[in-house]
C-alpha cells in the first residue's frame, strides 16, 4: 500500500491528473485489464474505486491514474512517495473480455483515457486492429498520448478548445469513422455524456459497444447496492456485475442522477477541508 | 419467587436519540441476582432446548444466585464464545425465553414473565470482560506443537467464533477479511446503540492475544483463491462469508436517488461513521420524511439510526417503518420494536410498496403503496398479506431504506465451481461437520442456509471447528 512513484501527468489552472504507483504484490499478480481497486486514503476517509492502469509483476506494483475532483482524490493527490494508503483491496469487478474481435475503436475522454490504455494493450496483443480516439478539454490535460499511439494502428486526438489535435469531441471523430467503414467493436470510457453519445451513435450503426461505468461505490463487493444501475431495464451492481456493460442497454440518465447524489456534500467538505 | 421480572435500566428515549450510544444499560449485580432468583430451576428445563447452541441456562442462572459469576461465565462459554454480544443481540423471545416454562403456551414469542435469560447472559458476559476471565484461560502459544494452519474467511460472528475455537486448541489461524475493519455484520450492520464497539473490539483483541492473525482488505475469490490458500500451507479453510448482497423490491422507481439498501445505509453509518460527516468523509443523506421498508431487526436498526440522524441534523423527527403484515408477524426482536416506538418511530402496517416517484433531479419524493389485509398462512407459516384493490395511496418520502433481506454474495462461489451451492446461492454443507463439497473446506453462518442469528452462526462455527480438530489433531 506504499506509494513508490508519483507523477503529475497533466494540469492546468482548474484540473490536475496524477499517476501513482503503489506497492501491492497480491493485486499486481491478479489484476487484469478492466478491473479496479477500492482504496482509502485515511482511516476516516471514503472508499473510492479506481481502475488499475498498469501492473509490474517484478516490482509487485500497480499504477493508478486519477483526476483531482472531490475531497478523496485531492487527499490522494497530496500523498507523497513513501506514504501508505490506509486501505487497498482488489482486484474487483469482471475483467474485460479479451479476444480477437477484428477492428476495434477505443475511445477515451479525460481521465478515462487512462482506463482504455490497459484494454488497448490487451486487445492489440490479441491481434485486433485498433483505432483510438482520445480527447480532453485542452492540450494541457491530455494524457497517455504517446503510450496509446504505441498500441494503436491509428490515433486521433481531439480537444474541446482546439488547442491540440482536432477541435471538437471524440464523438465527432467516431461518427466519421463509423460512416466510412465497418467496425466490430467500440470500447469507451469517459464522462457520462460522452459514453452516452458514443452508445447512441454506435447503436445507429449497429456496432457492439462496451463501456466501463464509474458509479459511486462503497464496499465494491456487492454488499451495498449503491452502484446499482439499470441495464436493459434490469438492475445490476456496477461493482460485481460490471464495471463493463453493453453501452446500448445502460440507463445513462439514471446513472448520471445517481452519480450526483452527494454533489452538495462534496462541495461542502472540499470547501471545509481543502486549503 | 418474584413474579414481576426485574426491569432492565435503559437511557430514556428523549436522551438516547441524540447519539449512537448504547440504549440498554444492563443489570447491576443486585438486579441480576434478583432476576436469577425468579428462575424455577425446573427439573427438566425447557429453556435449554430453545437455545440454538444448547447453553446450560439452568446451571448458569443457579450460579448467579450463588454469586458464582466466574462459574456462570464458563458455563455459558462452553457453548457460546461471545456472551456479551449474544446477550445483546440474541432474539431471546423467539428462542430460550420462548421455551421458558413461564411463557404462556401458544404465544408467538415469550411472555413478559419469562426469565430475562438474555439480560443475565449479558451480565455474565460483561463480568467476564471486566475481569478478564477469558484471557486468564489462555494456555500460551502451542502452535508449534500442532503445526496445523487454518484459514478463516470472513471476520463476522461465524469467522470469529471458529477462529477462537481453533486457536484454543493450539491451531494457528489466519482470518481474511475483505473490508478494512474486523467484525463483519457486527461492525457494519449492527449499530453501536445496540452493540457498543468496545465490546466487539474486546473480543477481537482477545483473539489476537490468543495468537489469531488477521489480514484485512483481502477478498478470497478475488485477491486469493481457495486453491492458493491450500498452496500456502493451510490445512483447512472455514468460510464465514455472510449473506452479503441486499435484496430490493423490484418495483418501478427503486433506483431513484436516496433509496438505500439497509446494508448501504448502515454501512455508511457504522463502518464509515457517516454521522460524523464531514470529520469522517463518507456522506449520507438525511431526509425530512424517512421511510424504512421491512419488519426485521435490520429495519429497526435502520429506522432508529435514521431518526438519530434527523435529530443530529436538527430536523423534526419523521421516520416511518412500513411493513406488509402486522406487528405480531414482524420478525424483529420485540425489544427493538418497543425501543423504536419509544423513540418516536411511526409504523404503517399492512402496507405494500408498489412504486416510487421522483423529481426531475431523480430524487425520490413519494412512495406509492397498497393497503393489505391478512390472508391464509404462506410457506413461512405467517399469514399472507393480500392487497386490497383500489386502496393505493401515496406517502411523502425523501429518503427510503429497503430492509427486506439479503441474498448470498457470489464472489467466491462464482470462481469456485467445485463448491456446491443451492438454488439460493448458499453453500451446501454436511450437517454434522459443516464440511462443504470440497474436502477440508468448511462453512457456517449466513452463507449456509441464509440469514440467521449470531448465535446460530456461532453454533455452525463451533461444529466446524470441532470437525477440524477431530480431523487434524486427534488422528
Amino acid at each position: 500500500m506504499k506509494l513508490i512513484h508519483k507523477e503529475i501527468l497533466s494540469q492546468d489552472k482548474d484540473a490536475k491528473i496524477i499517476k501513482i504507483t503503489v506497492l501491492s504484490p497480491e493485486i499486481a499478480q491478479k489484476v487484469k485489464p478492466g478491473q479496479f481497486v477500492v482504496l482509502m486514503v485515511a482511516e476516516r476517509g471514503e472508499r473510492i474505486p479506481l481502475t488499475v492502469v498498469e501492473r509490474n509483476l517484478e516490482e509487485g506494483t500497480i499504477t493508478l491514474i486519477f483526476q483531482e475532483v472531490g475531497l478523496t482524490t485531492r487527499l490522494l493527490g497530496q500523498l507523497n512517495v513513501g506514504a501508505s494508503l490506509f486501505a487497498l483491496v482488489g482486484p474487483l469487478g469482471h475483467p474485460t473480455e479479451i479476444k480477437k474481435y477484428g477492428k476495434i475503436i477505443l475511445i477515451g475522454g479525460g481521465v478515462g483515457i487512462a482506463e482504455i490504455y490497459p484494454v488497448a494493450q490487451a486487445f492489440k496483443e490479441a491481434g485486433n486492429y485498433i483505432e483510438t480516439i482520445i480527447g480532453s478539454r485542452t492540450q494541457a490535460l491530455l494524457i497517455l498520448e504517446k503510450e496509446l499511439r504505441g498500441v494503436s494502428d491509428v490515433l486521433y486526438v481531439t480537444t474541446d478548445d482546439g488547442s491540440y489535435g482536432r477541435k471538437g469531441f471524440t464523438t465527432d471523430v467516431l461518427e466519421e469513422l463509423l460512416r466510412k467503414e465497418k467496425f466490430d467493436l467500440v470500447y469507451a470510457v469517459g464522462p457520462i455524456p460522452m459514453m452516452k453519445k458514443v452508445s447512441f451513435l454506435t447503436k445507429e450503426f449497429g456496432v457492439k459497444t462496451i463501456v466501463s461505468l464509474n458509479a459511486i461505490m462503497l464496499d465494491g463487493t456487492g454488499m451495498c447496492g449503491c452502484c446499482r444501475v439499470e441495464i436493459g431495464a434490469k438492475t445490476q451492481f456496477s461493482c460485481v456485475d460490471g464495471p463493463e456493460f453493453d453501452g446500448h442497454l445502460v440507463d445513462w440518465d439514471g446513472l448520471a442522477k445517481r452519480n450526483s447524489i452527494y454533489t452538495e456534500q462534496e462541495k461542502h467538505i472540499c470547501k471545509l477541508l481543502i486549503k | 419467587m418474584k413474579k414481576i421480572p426485574v426491569e432492565i435500566s435503559q437511557i430514556n428515549a428523549k436522551e438516547r436519540i441524540n447519539n449512537f450510544g448504547e440504549v440498554v444499560l444492563g443489570y447491576t449485580e443486585k438486579e441480576a441476582e434478583e432476576e436469577a432468583l425468579r428462575c424455577l430451576q425446573c427439573k427438566n428445563p425447557s429453556c435449554i432446548s430453545g437455545c440454538p447452541v444448547g447453553i446450560d441456562i439452568k446451571k448458569f442462572i443457579f450460579q448467579i444466585t450463588q454469586k458464582d459469576y466466574r462459574g456462570a461465565y464458563f458455563t455459558i462459554r462452553q457453548k457460546n464464545n461471545f456472551p456479551s454480544i449474544c446477550g445483546r443481540v440474541c432474539p431471546a423471545e423467539y428462542q430460550c425465553r420462548k421455551s421458558c416454562i413461564l411463557t404462556k403456551k401458544g404465544l408467538p414469542f415469550a411472555s413478559d414473565e419469562a426469565i430475562n435469560i438474555h439480560f443475565l447472559e449479558r451480565f455474565i458476559g460483561d463480568y467476564g470482560i471486566k475481569n478478564n476471565l477469558e484471557v486468564s484461560q489462555n494456555k500460551g502459544n502451542r502452535f508449534s506443537v500442532s503445526g496445523i494452519k487454518v484459514a478463516v474467511v470472513g471476520s463476522g460472528p461465524a469467522g470469529l467464533c471458529c477462529a477462537g475455537e481453533l486457536a484454543r486448541e493450539g491451531i494457528k489461524v489466519v482470518v481474511f477479511e475483505g473490508l478494512h475493519k474486523l467484525g463483519g455484520v457486527l461492525r457494519y450492520g449492527i449499530p453501536a446503540f445496540r452493540l457498543p464497539r468496545d465490546i466487539l473490539d474486546f473480543e477481537i483483541n482477545y483473539l489476537e492475544k490468543l495468537g489469531v492473525e488477521f489480514v484485512l482488505n483481502c477478498i478470497i475469490g478475488k485477491t486469493k483463491t481457495l486453491e492458493e490458500l491450500f498452496k500456502e500451507g493451510f490445512s483447512a479453510v472455514f468460510l464465514g462469508l455472510g449473506a452479503g448482497t441486499p435484496s430490493f423490491l423490484g418495483i418501478p422507481g427503486e433506483n431513484l436517488c436516496n433509496i438505500y439498501s439497509a446494508n448501504e445505509f448502515l454501512t455508511r453509518l457504522n463502518l464509515m461513521s457517516a454521522y460524523e460527516f464531514p470529520q469522517a468523509h463518507t456522506p449520507i443523506n438525511v431526509g425530512r420524511h424517512m421511510l424504512v421498508i421491512g419488519g426485521g431487526n435490520t429495519a429497526m436498526d435502520a429506522a432508529r439510526a435514521a431518526l438519530r440522524l434527523q435529530r443530529i441534523n436538527g430536523l423534526p423527527l419523521d421516520t416511518t417503518i412500513v411493513y406488509r403484515r402486522t406487528e405480531v408477524e414482524m420478525p424483529a426482536r420485540r425489544l427493538e420494536i418497543e425501543h423504536a416506538r419509544q423513540e418516536g418511530i411511526k409504523f404503517e402496517f399492512l402496507v405494500k410498496p408498489t412504486a416510487f416517484l421522483g423529481d426531475e433531479a431523480g430524487k425520490v419524493k413519494k412512495m406509492v403503496a397498497l393497503r393489505c389485509k391478512l390472508g391464509e398462512p404462506d410457506a413461512s407459516g405467517r399469514p399472507r398479506p393480500i392487497e386490497i384493490e383500489g386502496s393505493d395511496f401515496q406517502i411523502d418520502a425523501d429518503v427510503v431504506i429497503v430492509a427486506i433481506g439479503l441474498k448470498a454474495n457470489r464472489i467466491l462461489t462464482d470462481v469456485t465451481p467445485d463448491l456446491k451451492i443451492d438454488k439460493y446461492g448458499d453453500v451446501m454443507v454436511d450437517k454434522q461437520t459443516q464440511e462443504t463439497s470440497i474436502k477440508n473446506v468448511f462453512a457456517g453462518g449466513d452463507i449456509v442456509g441464509g440469514e440467521g442469528t449470531v448465535i446460530e452462526a456461532m453454533g455452525m462455527a463451533k461444529r466446524a471447528a470441532q470437525a477440524i480438530v477431530e480431523r487434524f489433531l486427534k488422528q
